[in-house]
């Protein structure tokens, strides 16, 4: 219930975030709304020795529209990307999935940049920047550099950041295709996806069907070839992975991608 | 117009909605001012030898008030010996710890029995080291093979307590000969499981306790201040009068908080073993893991009867896992026994059971203790028996229904159910969910072969209330020399609303504004004598007490005002409306409450009432659950839930209803979510609320409650008791449903929780099941 | 570390561990306890307050990262008139609550909801409320409170 002790510092700019956190490299972690990481420390899974905040960074707070690009600063809250009126009209399936994540009261701390750091499988935004081929702008000592979606999630809570990196903001490409849908298979509504699927024009992508979210390249390669929603959701599990677990069975999740693919491309398609 | 039977908002709501509750933890009393919080050492593996204990390291840490081992507790007497000769018949069956070679210690001696269980207790200034010092309290343990499953238990390949030279703690009722299903036409058998549920009180277990000038003084989250105090003098050795316990508000008990536990025991002696205040109060994993659980049967069903709809027998042969420590001995599957056979009219019913002991949490009462059980086995049972003839479930339970001429019934599972309506329930509610429609759309559905399959589920139940009615309740009524009036109830409400009924009672009965009624419980030193909350009986026991002691008050003040007024007894009235006694006909002689009661005296009126003349009751109804299913992925939605819950005549109908709504929640929880599952190691798997699936309000819709009075006769208020029946109801009827949408792909059962896993699972293998078939 | 945070109006200042949560930060620094901490899982809601006038987990946050920021807790709802919050009155009306223990956390929650949807239908308020677990309800009243509040709204 109680964290282990640690030290807190408060940054007011990314540069001093990027300075502090330097110094102790593993034992340091990034404070944005704390909701993937607080809950970890509660229960001792996690035990960083430095916590720096960044929840007050305006900086990093911000949706944009860039022309060809829509720009999210990674500090911006979940509820703030459900309420906005730049993603609803440009990027309707990162505000519709932004706006399913937990509860409220998660939404008003919960942050993309936290959310994608922590880069659980079963959470929602992972899979959906991985749908949208975003780009991941990250600033650490070494300075900023950028990371593909597809390269960003390496491992079950593992990402390509460095130690000591901080992601600053998610640039994601105005979709050609318009058609997009999203579909969440839970027990009860605030829990974590059994399996979910976000569809992007032809691009489509799951949620814990491995320790990464994964592009359904087999459905995306049917697709291609003419296939319909029925025939191309048959190879929605294939190069997949998903866990057997209290929740669900292999074979079960397996399933339930098969049929959330089909529904989520009829509803894409139902959206063009 | 009378006040009794009217929607009152309550009178405990305007503090807990402006301030909040004063729950134990928010307590804040000069006595517990410096109190050093208490952090328990708990173990991580469920069955294993403690080969020692290191606590070097954590007195050496910041803040360490006190590490307490078993080896610290020197100055408790003796646990009594095991009693001589064979225990008295009957007394498996209390609902008491066995005790003797199962005894269950405070602290763990050289054993633990489950994950979770005390081994040790640090107490430090402040909270938020408790856990950093428990963390370095290092336990050595030697583990031995966790029994877990049943089976395994039961062949006692591993004993839990070797003296016992046995794991089956209890057995009772007879095996199985087969002879009483011999008449039937019809005979469906089937084992199915009535899950192990965790409680999940949103405020979990907490004590404090100062030891000051030879007196102890105990806040305890209970649901019985008055039987704490019992347990606590015995267990320390201490006059019930240098002990005073204190329920201050309390965040839901629904039975896991009858009484003390170890852990708040513990903190109890931790007081007066340091000197020291002490406050403790769980995390919610604790919680999981140390709160007693419910249910755990298993349940071997049978039943019987003719091809036109008549049930001749039935048999429920149970399997009780009480968990590591036999808390209830018996207790349970025996009441599941005592009301087996439910609400129907069932000529041959035979029960038995065995109580099991395993390595995992100790198993108590939680909401409808052994009687939802009961109702669950009996209710799916029923719709075995209606699919194996292939008749309506409705039509079945209307054909096996005690009728109403049938009254007081003798139940083939040995309770005397006093009144009842039962026919009339279900039909109420029939009628009021329009049942002929909705198998009527069921029907479309099923031929256009949609996705979204539609489940009716019905339960017809009866249960008992206050089944420890001899036990009594108690009341105290002074009306002040002011006109105020003040109430001192032996029950302890934790969320029911007793302050707002007792109050009704006495203004119902004298006329004494409830604004200017006090209500107060849960304090030894101002109601020494009472029994709490719990079995569903404190408006019947409780509240006739209250009642009784109104009416001893009336005589009292009739007496009183006819001096006052220099009139004959006979010739006063006392006007309720108004609140005053005058001469009959003649309000300008009106005197107030507070001039009679001062004419008595400064002390005013008083009566003291123990009314232990109450009998156990049986509420009774018929819930329908609506679920759709999605038949491509098993998920489950509870669209309409319609009740009848008959517990005699209604109070408060806002009390009522809410206690139903909660009931039925919970209820339906069970059916659909709710599970505390163990690996085979006896590690729980459930152990946050992350995995333990409460029902939130995104999962129920709102419930139809219908309204349905049929007295009781065994008070004067009429009253049965509510609080369970709401669970006992809904859980069959929302599992049934489940089952009824998918029984045309030859479906007949599917255990609880009905997750989308399980209810996919039964859906793949009966069409992989009919597929085989087809191709044959 | 010093953390200052105005609760309910008021300015709250005191040293404290970094690790302290802002629940135990209202409830035993500033005094306020009718914030519950009931999970430790951020699972429950019971401890939900305003924080700059959206609810939030009190528990899920430390004391730190409302230093400088504005709490409101259910102490801080009536207007100090002696007048109910209509929130805190439908819950009365309508038998919102039993045992109390998630009421505080549950009528922040529904404050919160109907800043944002001051017009939400029954599935939006149950959605809404998916973070808050009740016990005792079964939430059919607390659903009832949320909607009359509402309704008490518009017709102001």
């Amino acid at each position: 219930m109680i964290p282990a002790p640690f030290t807190y510092r408060r940054a007011w700019s990314v540069e001093e975030a990027v300075e502090l956190v330097a110094g102790d490299g593993e034992d340091a972690k990034f404070l944005a709304g704390g909701h993937s990481l607080l809950p970890l420390m509660k229960l001792r899974l996690a035990v960083p020795q430095l916590l720096v905040d960044i929840g007050r960074l305006a900086e990093l707070s911000y949706i944009r529209d860039e022309g060809d690009q829509i720009a999210v600063g990674a500090a911006t809250t979940h509820g703030e990307l459900a309420a906005s009126s730049v993603l609803a009209e440009q990027l309707p399936l990162l505000a519709h999935v932004a706006g399913q994540i937990g509860d409220p009261q998660v939404r008003h701390c919960g942050t993309i940049g936290g959310s994608l750091a922590h880069a659980d499988p079963a959470a929602d935004l992972p899979a959906v920047v991985l749908a949208l081929d975003a780009t991941l702008v990250a600033r650490g000592p070494a300075g900023p550099r950028e990371i593909a979606a597809a390269d960003f999630f390496r491992g079950l809570l593992d990402t390509a950041l460095e130690p000591g990196e901080l992601l600053t903001e998610i640039r994601i490409a105005k979709p050609g295709a318009p058609g997009w849908a999203f579909q969440k298979f839970t027990k009860r509504a605030i829990d974590w996806a059994i399996v979910g699927v976000a569809v992007q024009g032809d691009q489509v992508a799951l949620v814990n069907m491995d320790q990464t979210p994964v592009r359904a390249v087999a459905v995306e390669a049917a697709l291609a070839d003419g296939a319909s929603a029925q025939q191309a959701a048959a190879h929605a599990a294939e190069g997949t992975s998903p866990a057997e677990d209290l929740t669900a069975s292999r074979a079960y999740r397996e399933h339930l991608a098969r049929v959330l693919v089909r529904r989520a491309l009829v509803d894409a398609h139902g959206r063009t | 117009m009378s006040i009794l039977g009217t929607r009152v908002v309550r009178t405990e709501d305007p503090l807990l909605l402006t301030v909040g509750g004063t729950y134990v933890d928010d307590v804040r009393v000069p006595e517990l001012t410096g109190a050093a919080r208490v952090t328990f050492v708990r173990s991580p593996v469920a069955h294993a030898r403690i080969t020692g204990i290191d606590v070097a390291a954590a007195l050496e840490a910041p803040g360490v008030v006190a590490v307490l081992t078993v080896a610290d507790i020197d100055d408790l007497p003796p646990p009594p010996p095991p009693p001589e000769g064979e225990p008295p018949p009957g007394s498996e069956a209390a609902p008491l710890p066995m005790g003797g070679h199962w005894a269950e210690p405070l602290l763990a001696v050289d054993r633990v029995r489950f994950v979770g269980e005390p081994v040790a207790m640090v107490l430090t200034d402040d909270t938020y080291q408790g856990e950093d010092v428990a963390e370095l309290v290092s336990v050595d343990y030697e583990p031995l093979r966790a029994v877990i499953d049943l089976d395994d238990a039961i062949r006692g390949d591993t004993l839990l307590f070797p003296a016992a030279g046995t794991n089956v703690a209890v057995t009772a009722g007879a095996p199985a000969d087969g002879s009483g299903f011999d008449g039937c036409d019809v005979v469906v058998a089937r084992t199915i499981v009535n899950q192990r549920l965790a409680p999940v009180s949103m405020e979990g277990r907490a004590a404090a306790a100062s030891w000051a000038d030879g007196k102890l003084t105990v806040w305890v989250s209970t649901q019985n201040a008055q039987l704490g105090r019992f347990i606590l003098a015995g267990v320390l050795g201490l006059d019930p009068a240098a002990i005073r316990v204190v329920a201050p508000d309390v965040g839901g008990g629904f039975g896991a908080k009858i009484g003390l536990d170890r852990d708040a025991l513990l903190v109890a002696w931790a007081a007066r073993h340091t000197g020291r205040a002490v406050r403790w109060a769980e995390t919610r994993s604790e919680n999981l893991v140390g709160m007693t659980h419910g249910r755990a049967q298993r349940q071997h069903i049978t039943i019987g009867g003719t091809r036109d709809g008549r049930i001749l027998a039935y048999r429920n042969e149970v399997i009780q896992d009480t968990g590591a420590y036999p808390r209830m001995s018996g207790f349970l599957p025996f009441l599941t026994g005592l009301m087996a056979s439910g609400p129907y009219d069932i000529g041959h019913v035979e029960t038995a059971n065995r109580v099991v002991v395993t390595n995992t949490t100790p198993i108590s009462a939680y909401r409808g203790a052994g009687r939802p059980e009961a109702t669950a086995a009996v209710e799916r049972a029923v719709d075995l028996f209606a699919a194996e003839i292939g008749m309506d479930p409705a039509e079945v339970r209307r054909i096996n229904l005690v009728p109403p001429d049938k009254f007081p019934y003798s139940s083939g599972g040995g309770a005397v159910y006093d009144t009842g309506e039962y026919v009339k329930a279900l039909d109420q509610v029939l009628a009021a969910a329009s049942y002929a429609d909705l198998r009527a759309e069921q029907a479309r559905r099923r031929e256009r072969g949609d996705t979204l399959q539609l489940g009716l589920g019905l339960a017809s139940y009866v249960e008992i209330t206050a089944a420890d009615a001899a036990g009594g309740e108690t009341a105290r009524l002074v009306v002040h020399d002011d006109g105020t009036a003040t109430v001192y109830t032996g029950s302890s409400a934790h969320g029911q609303g007793h302050h707002t009924a007792w109050a009704m009672l006495v203004q119902g009965e004298l006329g004494i504004p409830m604004d200017k009624i006090t209500v107060l419980h849960g304090d030894t030193d101002l109601i020494p004598l009472g029994t709490g909350t719990y079995a569903s009986r404190s408006l019947q026991l409780g509240g006739t007490a209250v009642h009784l002691a109104a009416v001893d008050v009336k005589e009292q003040a009739r007496a009183v005002a006819a001096d006052l007024l220099e009139a004959s007894e006979p010739d006063l009235e006392l006007d309720t409306e108004r609140g005053v006694w005058q001469v009959r006909g003649d309000p300008a002689s009106s005197r107030t409450w507070a001039e009679v009661a001062a004419h008595a005296g400064t002390d005013g009126l008083a009566a003291d009432v123990n009314f232990t003349e109450g009998q156990p009751t049986f509420p009774f109804g018929t819930h329908l659950a609506v679920v759709e299913v999605d038949t491509e992925t098993g998920k489950v939605q509870l669209v309409r839930h319609v009740t009848v819950d008959d517990a005699g005549t209604v109070l408060n109908p806002l009390l009522a209803e809410g206690q139903r709504h909660g009931g039925i929640a919970q209820g339906a929880a069970q059916a659909l979510l709710e599970e505390m599952v163990y690996d085979a190691d006896g590690n729980p798997v459930t152990g946050t609320l992350v995995d333990y699936a409460i029902i939130t309000a995104a999962e129920l819709p709102s419930f139809e409650l219908l309204s349905s009075e049929t007295p009781a006769k065994s008070n004067p208020l009429g009253a049965k008791g509510i609080g369970e029946a709401g669970t006992i109801g809904a859980t069959p009827a929302v599992q049934n449903a489940v089952v009824d949408a998918v029984s045309h792909l030859g479906i007949r059962h599917i255990d609880m929780p009905t997750t989308p896993a399980r209810v996919w699972a039964a859906i793949t293998e009966a069409t992989a099941t009919s597929a085989t078939e087809e191709g044959q | 570390m010093k953390v200052t945070v105005t609760v309910n109006g008021t300015e709250v200042a005191a040293e404290l561990p970094d690790r302290t949560l802002l629940v135990h930060f209202l409830r035993d620094v500033a005094g306020l306890t009718a914030a519950n901490v009931g999970c430790d899982t951020s699972s429950c809601g019971a401890c939900t307050v305003l924080l700059d006038g959206r609810s939030v987990k009190s528990c899920t946050l430390l004391a730190a990262q409302a230093d400088g920021r504005a709490v409101v807790t259910l102490e801080g709802l009536a207007d100090g008139q002696g007048d109910l919050h209509p929130v805190q009155q439908a819950f009365r009306e309508e038998h919102g609550l039993q045992c109390g223990f998630c009421t505080p956390g549950m009528v922040m929650a529904a404050v919160s909801l109907l800043t944002e949807n001051p017009d939400p239908t029954e599935a939006e308020v149950r959605t809404a409320l998916e973070g808050n677990l009740c016990r005792c309800t079964g939430y059919h009243n607390i659903v009832r409170a949320v909607l009359a509040a509402a309704g008490e709204r518009r017709t102001r």
